[in-house]
């Protein structure tokens, strides 16, 4: 026996969302903080103004001498774009948390896992990409050697990506904090630690023309790992986060 | 029999060992309104927090149309609507890019165009004002122009009526009596009185409360 009458229950039938699409979902957040990273262009140009006045002060700080800046470069522009990654790191969540958008994010009947990683995506279009673009400038800056200049691009090119997708885990088991930053560095570094190891030593290893190949397998290994990994870790961490 | 919308059975909550409720139980079926009241701090917004999914620190059981609501999770969150006390707009878009992700997000059908439903919350001629430039009440109708896009049949409201004009709130308690008595329910906690009170179930959550509360707090302070 049914309490409603059957026409109003096919009503209620009729209204019933369909499922909704995954794609739609992903693209509807990649959209939306693209949008919201270009109305916050001071935040965005933060990490590019970092790079790029860290490495122009380099040859003052510690010689203009070509030999020794090119024998830095490799390990220095490694350095300081991943430090510039981790620069904008804290503030990938912690808008959504503050204005509600990540509560209404995780009750919405979206896997979780590609909404991590549209906004990850945005993360990296606006730091990883234009860090990589900006490099080989910075390259010519330290007087790197012709032949590294390829090595560097691609180098930065995978592992950028790879240390917006990692970061994202740090970035999310911090999001409730209110001062998570310090605890955000300890977290992530030493999971950099590879992705530096194995970029800057493929840029010395162009350098000196020895083949690459290997390295980058590596640093692409590596990139497909946290694709699959580190969004699922994030959203994991993203639910603990706002439970607490 | 068809199974209630939701059912709560014996539903158990602590929060930093202080147990907020106990033995709750609850049906909430087509065409209900429910208000939760009491005090502040005895455990209105977590309670709509587990109804929401967002967290599951509970004992006890929630069924959704009969099922489990950890096995139902994602038919049940393409039903639900919630609007908590934070507004859930993002202040660097315009009211229309903000329900334009909404409405990506939960794609199936729409009830209205997102301009009919921001001018039925009143903010026509808002549409492409960044939110950063509307008022507090003007930022919560924008979140409230939600309940007019989707055909979702759970609405779980978190003090709905907060920087709300008269008009408005009355408007808000119209629509919920529309939703109701088209096959949804309403679920929200408010301190103001309702006007349409008669059609609203209460569910005060003091009659929950452990019995020996009381003690609870005191104890620790005579023992030190």
């Amino acid at each position: 026996m049914s309490d409603i009458p059957l026409a109003e229950e096919q009503l209620l039938r009729s209204r019933q969302l369909v499922s909704p699409g995954v794609w739609a979902g992903f693209l509807a957040t990649l959209r939306r903080d693209t949008i919201i990273a270009f109305r916050h262009r001071g935040e965005m140009m933060n990490p590019l103004v970092f790079f790029l006045m860290v490495i122009t002060m380099v040859p003052l700080g510690i010689s203009p001498e070509r030999i020794i800046l090119a024998t830095l470069a490799p390990g220095m522009i490694w350095v300081v774009a991943l430090l510039a990654t981790l620069l904008s790191l804290d503030s990938l969540f912690r808008s959504d948390f503050e204005d509600g958008t990540l509560e209404q994010l995780l009750m919405s009947p979206q896997p979780l896992y590609f909404q991590v990683l549209a906004k990850v995506a945005v993360h990296w279009l606006v730091t990883g990409l234009p860090l990589t673009l900006m490099a080989p400038l910075l390259g010519v800056m330290l007087s790197l050697p012709a032949a590294g200049f390829v090595p560097l691009c691609y180098t930065l090119l995978l592992g950028t990506a790879s240390l917006s997708l990692i970061g994202a885990i740090g970035a999310a088991l911090t999001v409730a904090l209110r001062k998570g930053g310090l605890l955000l560095s300890l977290v992530i570094m030493p999971l950099y630690v590879p992705v530096l190891i194995f970029g800057a030593s493929a840029v010395n290893n162009g350098i000196e023309g020895f083949p690459i190949g290997g390295q980058l397998a590596v640093l692409g290994a590596f990139l497909a790992m946290a694709i699959v990994l580190a969004p699922m870790a994030a959203a994991g961490a993203l639910r603990i986060g706002i439970n607490g | 029999m068809n199974p209630h919308l939701l059912e709560l059975k014996q539903l158990h909550c602590e929060r930093d060992e202080r147990v907020l409720f106990t033995g709750l139980d609850l049906h909430i079926n087509a065409g209900d309104v429910v208000q939760v009241e009491g005090p502040n701090g005895c455990g209105k917004t977590t309670l709509l927090r587990l109804l929401t999914t967002t967290s599951s620190d509970y004992r006890g059981e929630i069924l959704w149309q009969g099922q489990a609501l950890r096995r139902a999770r994602l038919d049940y969150l393409n039903q639900l609507l919630y609007v908590g006390h934070l507004p859930g707009v993002k202040k660097a878009l315009s009211p229309r890019e903000n329900l334009n992700w909404f409405t990506g997000m939960y794609q199936g059908h729409q009830r209205c165009s997102i301009e009919a439903a921001l001018e039925q919350v009143g903010l026509f001629g808002f549409e492409d004002v960044p939110c950063f430039q509307l008022s507090a009440g003007q930022l919560r109708r924008v979140a409230l122009a939600r309940l007019f896009l989707t055909p979702a049949r759970v609405w779980i409201l978190d003090e709905p009526f907060t920087a709300i004009d008269k008009q408005g709130v009355a408007n808000l308690e119209a629509l919920m009596a529309e939703h109701a008595s088209g096959g949804g329910c309403v679920l929200l906690t408010t301190h103001q009185d309702m006007q349409r009170a008669a059609t609203v179930r209460k569910l005060n959550l003091n009659d929950y409360k452990p019995v020996a509360t009381a003690a609870e707090f005191t104890t620790p302070a005579e023992e030190r």
